[in-house]
């Protein structure tokens, strides 16, 4: 499984937990149209992906968040940085 | 092109279904008249104010009116610039002196609204180059300051020190650039404190500096009123404090304080002070004479405090959930939305004011009735509110 992939799963099992109700949950899903999510409801989220992978995503990086493949980039990014 | 409110469509909905649920816009209440800090009048119907964050109950307090209508008549209604212009009188030095007395600080700096000091203060203090640390529960005017900055901004668990040692211990910091750490006393949502003894223990090793927002713990906490800080011993660790004039000490302001040998720089920093017009001088008058008054009046706070107790005690009794432990903040969690603004409107009806928190403003998404007491309250009063409280919580019954 490719890393992008593996942190896919995460965030959608974190989001199964947060959002029992919805539907299927892929990259494409729009964080507040198809998971109500909204922006504190869109920091708690980052903050148990943050737990789950030991990193920091500072909340200056949230404003373009749209999507969960959006968060998916945005964590592989952090961990790259990490590595590199 | 798109109208360019249309963004809001979600918020229309959100707000039709709130109106369809009471009739009443819970965030647009009207009141018609002040009976006393404990007491107006809404809709016509003589209502009990238990939601006011009149802590200390002195926004009628005979001198500090007659104060503000000596300033008006001496200064006149408004300062009509800002305090790098013409907007400073001596009044303005005075209250900083005041305060700085009262805090026991080198330096203070007063703001024209509390959100305005907490924007000055972390926008001043914190620039592209540092890094803020801010509790994830702190109130928007903390997070908007963090953003004015430009700084990079993390958040921390609530009230987590461990979580808060975490993260600075893995953050990579550039060589001139510092950390800040900012939470607040009191929080005043769920009604409860920061563990600043063993923030502070991580902030020092870390290196990192400390801001408290002691907005809704200034004049409650501490022998002498100063806040959560002096109540737990540790201000001299505490690098940076603000606070409120909309509190305790019943006008519209703010202030930063400091022991810091440079914070006066932020004079010349910091867009919300410079930008704006500084506060009136009958607000400065109004606050000069309540500061004595919380100076000279300890028993203010032992009142409060018996008040806190005594709601507190009451909801648990009637089985209500709240937010925290006992403080001048009760915050009864309810089911959902629809629950909380329904037994909002009963107690409206019924003569009781309290404060209605949906999300997503609300910490963990709770719906939440926050009630909030002054020292003005009579214990009749609590209890007639109480009163009021147990109507609810027989109707939840029934529902269920």
């Amino acid at each position: 499984m490719s890393e992008r992939a593996a942190i896919l799963e995460t965030v959608v099992a974190i989001l199964r937990e947060q959002c029992p109700e919805a539907g299927e949950i892929g990259p494409e899903s729009d964080l507040v149209a198809d998971l109500a999510i909204d922006s504190a409801a869109a920091m708690d989220l980052v903050m148990e992906v943050e737990d789950r992978y030991d990193l920091d995503i500072p909340l200056n990086e949230l404003a373009d968040l749209r999507t969960v493949g959006d968060l998916v980039e945005l964590v592989a990014r952090h961990l790259e940085g990490r590595q590199g | 092109m798109s109208d360019i409110l249309a963004k809001y469509g979600p918020l229309a909905a959100r707000r039709q279904a709130l109106l369809g649920s009471g009739g009443r816009d819970p965030f647009q209440l009207r009141i018609d008249r002040l009976l006393s800090p404990t007491r107006a009048l809404i809709d016509g119907r003589e209502t009990i104010l238990l939601g006011t964050n009149n802590y200390l109950g002195l926004t009628f307090d005979p001198e500090a009116i007659e104060a503000g209508r000596e300033a008006l008549a001496r200064f006149g209604t408004g300062t009509t610039g800002s305090r790098i212009a013409n907007g400073t009188y001596g009044l303005h030095r005075e209250l900083e002196q005041a305060f700085a007395r009262f805090l026991d600080r080198r330096d203070c700096i007063v703001f024209t609204t509390g959100y305005q000091a907490n924007l000055g203060m972390i926008a001043g203090l914190a620039g592209p180059r540092d890094t803020i640390l801010v509790d994830a529960d702190s109130h928007a005017s903390i997070y908007d300051g963090c953003r004015l900055s430009g700084a990079r901004v993390i958040r921390f668990r609530h009230n987590d020190a461990e979580d808060l040692d975490r993260r600075l211990a893995r953050l990579e910091r550039p060589e001139d650039g510092a950390v800040l750490v900012v939470v607040e006393g009191l929080y005043s949502m769920l009604g409860d404190v920061a563990p600043l003894a063993e923030l502070v223990e991580v902030k020092r090793r870390h290196g990192a500096f400390l801001l408290v927002d002691e907005a809704h713990s200034f004049g409650v906490y501490g022998a002498h009123g100063r806040g959560l800080a002096e109540h737990c011993g540790v201000e001299a660790e505490v690098d940076f404090v603000a606070g409120t004039f909309s509190k305790s000490l019943g006008a519209v302001g703010g202030f930063g304080a400091s022991d810091h040998p440079h914070f006066g720089l932020l004079r010349y920093a910091a867009r919300p002070y410079m930008f704006t017009a500084s506060p009136s001088p009958a607000t400065m008058a109004s606050v000069l004479r309540i500061l004595a008054r919380i100076e000279a009046e300890p028993e203010l706070r032992t009142r409060l405090w018996a008040n806190a107790h005594r709601l507190h005690a009451g909801l648990r009794e009637l089985g209500f959930s709240l937010g925290a432990e006992p403080s001048p903040v009760a915050a009864v969690v309810l089911a959902d939305e629809r629950q909380a603004v329904w037994a909002w409107n009963l107690l409206l009806e019924h003569g009781v004011y309290v404060n209605l928190a949906l999300p997503p403003g609300t910490p963990g998404r709770r719906s939440l009735l926050r009630a909030s007491v002054s020292a003005a309250h009579t214990p009749a009063e609590i209890d007639a509110a109480l009163a009021r409280f147990a109507e609810v919580a027989r109707r939840l019954t029934a529902a269920t």
